[in-house]
Formats: structure tokens, C-alpha cells, sequence
């Protein structure tokens, strides 16, 4: 065995165990509770509660992705490319949201958006509105919450795309004498497709297990999967139902991440 | 071997005292100099002599700090690069990398909003010019070095730009490929009758390929001229040790010679201190010649069809020379005493 297989062990024992074993132990309970069969899965991709929550879950991942890359895009276009005060401002905005835990962030947002919260004051106050606007438990929350929380993660492989692209070949198109809007559009945003992409599978996976903001923000209201498994397993028990719904959502998230990494190596070529 | 294209007399670009600063650093001190139309003009010099800025201020990338720089007698200093309308090859090529080679030709003249057959039928054109036929759907990643370099000049060249600016186009390659891409550069010179002018610090190459060059060191312009007027008639002690070797001696005012043998010298002699021949000017000497200096062996290094000698006065000064080794006398042995000798003509003070 060569020393640097053998100096592996270790971690692939810890994983193993804390990770694998659990893991297959949920497999077993997905097909033996209650009844031995694949009558879980059956359930959950046919009855109208989970299958209604697997597509709001995949529709508000999208959104929240499109939303947060899109974000994500500009900030680092202002890291990167901006002035020296620019770049020191907007490094400190995207360092202090790792600081907060998720947590604060999302009771941050419920002080913010609530009936009674500051922006909802503040309108009537200006006059603007007569009664509160409803900003909280609805999907418009969750998408504000999770987008927050998932944009300092998609700025990092912006940015690095945004470092490599060649200062020479924006000067080129500039002495050629196309416009900014041009350079931008059909050499700078193509040059940086593969940050794009790598901010987008970043995303759009980690959005998917979401469970704290949508809880929180949703109240209750739009359900993703992750609470799901959770009213499952501690509110209504059912936890045959939780491991089978827990296993497609582990198979989508890796089928999702397949076809985007394949995409990903093709364009990295 | 120059260019034979026809450089007109006309001035095309005319620089006035011009100077650039970044911050304190002086990159470039009062540069007067004027660029015909149709010639080829190297700009060359060690790097940090400032013959990239030149050519960026030239190109309009930069603006200059001070001085004026016109254009076919307008005043074209505030103008951007795209006003002025020059093509540029830059150092690394900077292709687009997500456009095939087509696409990258076909970049400028869709700014210029040309019709779609007209772009059609010039990148056809271009990409048939630099020779690049059945690689026209092809990445820049999947070209190689020299292949990257014909695009960037067809790209440069596709809107009939009334001036070529290349800086260091071929640093990245290899010696062979350099020479073919060389006389590539100087077809496309002849065929094309537009003003080149290219910066490299590599100073064969400016010899090889230009009509004019322009020498630069520490933000200055040394000297301009023709390659044989910088070669042969170098206006000073850099220029005269940056192209090619030369033997510089210190004149002996006391012998009216060096290292205390009276010899014949150049006129000007008594306003400097030394004095300059190129090695190929010198030979061994036989019996009877003139202007004889004596000398020593310290080395002798092979190279085939002559050898290199490495001589000393006896002022201990050094001196290189080259001997044929054809039929006649074999090469002397380290530490032998000899004489070499020169024409007068072909020295010069400095």
C-alpha cells in the first residue's frame, strides 16, 4: 500500500462511519417503515402534498439562484473592477455576512419585512402605504432570506473567472472601438461563463437542503423539502416517509450536480 | 535585407516633445520624431526604455503628459484609440477566447456595423492573407503560438487601418517559428503598403526588418535612422554597445593613440575619450599594414566556420575579433602576442 493511501484511512473511517453507515440505515428505513416495499417512494412521488412541496422547492431554487448570481455578479464586478475605496467597501459587505450566523440573518430579515417591521413602518409612516404590506411568510420572504444568505458563496468563483480575464483583450475590443455595453455583453460576461456556471451549481445546491430561512421566513406558509423531512421526523412521525423523501432529495441534488458538473468540464476546456 | 516597400516622404505621424509620467517615474522624456507613410519604423530598445509607452501613446491606450502628437498634420493627442483608428497586435496576442478565428476577425468590422456579406467576404480575405484556410472555426486555445499570431494580425488589419502597431508580437516564439513569422510580416508590409511600426527589444530583428528604427534607453530616444545609419555611424555609446558588439578602447592622449602605441584616428578623436570598431572591421595583422595594435591571446572559442578571439592590450582593455578558419594560418594559441589592425574609416569616436 503506498504511504499516502494508507495516511488516508483515517478520514475515509470517519466518514464512513459518521456519514455512510447513518446514510444506508436511512436507505433500510425507506424501504421497511412502515411496510417492507417501495411503497414510500410511491407515495412520495405521487401523493399531492410532497410532490407539490419537491416542485415549489425546485421552483424557488431556481429563482433564488437566478437572484443570487445575478447579485453576486455585480458585487464582484464592484469588488474586483472598482475603484480602491470601491473594492474595500464592498469586500467588507461580503465578509461581514459570514460572521452572522444564519440564524440572526433570518430573524434579521422577519424584524425587517414583518407586518409591524421596520420597512412596513417606515412606508406608512412616509405615507406611502395606508396598511401593512404582507412581506413575511410567503415565498417573496424566502427568496429575500436564502438569496441573502447564498451570495457571498457565488461572489468566489465569480471572481476568480473575473480575475483570469486578460485586461489586454478588454482593451483590445476597446480600441476597436466597441462600446462598454458591447464589451460587456459579448466579451467580458463570456469570458467569465465558466464563474457563471461554477456560482450557479454552488447555488442552486446548496439552496435545495435550505432549511433554517425557509422556516423561519416561510412560517409555515411554503414549505420547501428540507421541512418536510423535518415535520416528518418530529411533528407528524412518519419516518419511513422522511427517508424515502430524504433519498430522492439526495439523488436529485447528485443527478443535478452530475449533468451541471459534465456541463461545467466542457466549458472549462 | 530591408523591406522594399515604397516609403513615401510624406509625413503620416508626427510626435512633439512628447512625455509620459506614471506617478514620479519619468516613462518617456521629450520624444520628437516623425513616422512616413508606408515605412516600417522599429521601435526598439532594452525593456523599461520606454518603446512600449511610445507605442501605447501612439495607439492612443494612454494619454500622453506632455507634448503634442499628429496625424496627417491634425492634432490627434485627445483623440481615443478607437478615433484614431490604427490596428494593434498586442503583446499576448489578446484574442477573444470564447470566439473561433473567424469570429475574432470579424469582431472590428461588426463594430463598424458593416454588412453581414461584407464582413463575410473580408474575413474570408483576411483569414486566406495569413494563410489560416480550414482553421477558421477553431478557438484560439486550439491554435498554436504562431497560428494565435496570424490572427491577431488578421484581426488587426481586417479594417484597412492606415497604421500597424505591434508590440513584441513574436517574444512568444520559438527562434524557427519567429524567422517564418518575420517573413510574413514583412510580405504583409510589402503587399499592404501601410505603416508599421513595431516595438521589439530584440535588436536582429529590428535590423532585419525595418525601414527606419528608433532606439530608445531610460524614456529617451537615443538615435533614428536607417539600420545601417544606427549600425554603422551609432550617435553614442549606448547605441553603439546595444546593436551588435563593439570594441571600445580608451584613447592614450599622451601616445595620440592606445595603450601607448601611436596610431591613425578618427577626426573627431580629440573631443572624446574612446574609441569604437566593430569587430568585423578588425583582423589580424599582417606584415606592412598600418594602424597596428598590439595584443594578446586570452581566448579562443570554436565556432565552426571562424573562431572568436578574445584579445587584451596592454592597457588591459579587451577586444573581440573574429578569424575565418579557412585554408591559410590556424587560429593562434591562448596567450600568443599579435597585432590587429582596422581602416580608420571604419572607427569612430564616442
Amino acid at each position: 500500500m503506498r504511504p499516502v493511501l494508507f495516511l488516508i484511512c483515517p478520514v475515509l473511517l470517519f466518514l464512513g462511519a459518521s456519514y455512510l453507515l447513518p446514510f444506508l440505515g436511512i436507505v433500510q428505513l425507506s424501504f421497511t417503515d412502515p411496510d417492507p416495499g417501495l411503497a414510500q417512494y410511491g407515495r412520495v412521488l405521487t401523493e399531492d402534498l410532497p410532490t407539490g412541496v419537491i416542485w415549489r422547492t425546485l421552483r424557488l431554487c431556481v429563482i433564488v439562484t437566478a437572484v443570487s448570481v445575478s447579485c453576486a455578479y455585480v458585487i464582484t464586478l464592484l469588488w474586483v473592477r472598482g475603484s480602491p475605496l470601491v473594492r474595500s467597501i464592498t469586500e467588507l459587505c461580503i465578509m461581514i455576512p459570514f460572521w452572522i450566523s444564519v440564524l440572526s440573518r433570518a430573524f434579521g430579515w422577519l424584524s425587517m419585512l414583518s407586518n409591524r417591521g421596520l420597512l412596513n413602518t417606515w412606508l406608512q409612516d412616509l405615507g406611502l402605504i395606508d396598511s401593512a404590506i404582507q412581506m413575511t411568510r410567503n415565498e417573496f420572504a424566502v427568496v429575500v432570506g436564502m438569496s441573502h444568505y447564498l451570495i457571498p458563496f457565488a461572489v468566489f468563483p465569480l471572481a476568480t473567472a473575473m480575475r483570469n480575464v486578460d485586461e489586454r483583450v478588454l482593451t483590445a475590443a476597446d480600441g476597436m472601438g466597441a462600446s462598454r455595453l458591447r464589451i460587456f455583453w459579448q466579451v467580458f460576461l463570456p469570458m467569465t461563463a465558466s464563474g457563471i456556471m461554477g456560482a450557479t451549481l454552488l447555488v442552486f445546491v446548496f439552496s435545495i437542503g435550505f432549511y433554517v430561512t425557509p422556516a423561519l421566513l416561510g412560517g409555515g406558509q411554503s414549505v420547501l423539502v428540507a421541512e418536510l423531512i423535518y415535520l416528518w421526523l418530529f411533528q407528524i412521525p412518519q419516518w419511513g416517509m422522511a427517508a424515502a423523501m430524504s433519498v430522492v432529495l439526495m439523488l436529485g441534488v447528485g443527478g443535478i450536480l452530475f449533468i451541471l458538473m459534465r456541463r461545467y468540464g466542457e466549458m472549462a476546456k | 535585407m530591408k523591406s522594399e516597400a515604397i516609403v513615401s516622404n510624406t509625413t503620416q505621424i508626427e510626435a512633439r516633445s512628447v512625455g509620459k509620467t506614471f506617478g514620479k517615474f519619468h516613462a518617456l522624456r521629450d520624444v520628437s520624431l516623425q513616422i512616413s507613410e508606408g515605412e516600417f519604423l522599429s521601435l526598439l530598445g532594452p525593456s523599461g526604455s520606454g518603446k512600449t509607452t511610445f507605442l501605447t501613446l501612439l495607439g492612443g491606450y494612454e494619454p500622453v503628459t506632455r507634448g503634442r502628437l499628429m496625424l496627417e498634420g491634425q492634432d490627434m493627442t485627445s483623440w481615443s484609440a478607437n478615433q484614431r483608428g490604427f490596428g494593434m497586435v498586442f503583446q499576448g496576442y489578446a484574442l477573444f477566447p470564447h470566439l473561433t478565428v473567424a469570429e475574432n476577425i470579424a469582431f472590428p468590422l461588426k463594430v463598424q456595423k458593416r454588412s453581414k456579406a461584407q464582413v463575410t467576404d473580408r474575413v474570408a480575405q483576411m483569414v486566406e492573407m495569413v494563410g489560416l484556410s480550414g482553421h477558421e472555426h477553431k478557438k484560439p486555445k486550439a491554435l498554436s503560438g504562431g497560428q494565435q499570431q496570424r490572427v491577431a494580425l488578421a484581426r488587426a488589419l481586417a479594417y484597412e487601418p492606415k497604421v500597424l502597431l505591434l508590440d513584441e508580437p513574436f517574444s512568444a516564439l520559438d527562434k524557427n517559428l519567429r524567422g517564418q513569422m518575420q517573413e510574413e510580416l514583412r510580405r504583409l508590409h510589402r503587399d499592404l503598403g501601410t505603416t508599421f511600426v513595431f516595438v521589439t527589444h530584440d535588436q536582429e530583428e529590428a535590423l532585419a526588418l525595418s525601414s527606419r528604427i528608433a532606439i530608445f534607453n531610460h524614456g529617451e530616444l537615443q538615435q533614428i535612422g536607417t539600420p545601417d545609419e544606427v549600425y554603422e555611424r551609432p550617435a553614442n555609446r549606448f547605441t553603439a554597445e546595444f546593436l551588435g558588439d563593439i570594441n571600445i578602447l580608451s584613447l592614450d592622449a599622451e601616445a595620440g593613440g592606445i595603450a601607448g602605441t601611436p596610431l591613425e584616428l578618427p577626426a573627431s578623436a580629440t573631443a572624446y575619450e574612446h574609441v569604437a570598431i566593430r569587430p568585423e572591421h578588425m583582423r589580424l595583422a599582417a606584415a606592412g599594414d598600418g594602424n597596428q595594435l598590439p595584443a594578446r591571446v586570452r581566448d579562443r572559442v570554436y565556432l565552426g566556420s571562424k573562431s572568436r578571439l578574445l584579445l587584451e592590450t596592454r592597457a588591459g582593455e579587451e577586444l573581440m575579433l573574429y578569424f575565418d578558419n579557412g585554408p591559410g594560418l590556424p587560429p593562434p594559441d591562448r596567450g600568443a602576442e599579435l597585432n590587429v589592425v582596422w581602416d580608420t574609416r571604419d572607427s569612430f569616436a564616442i
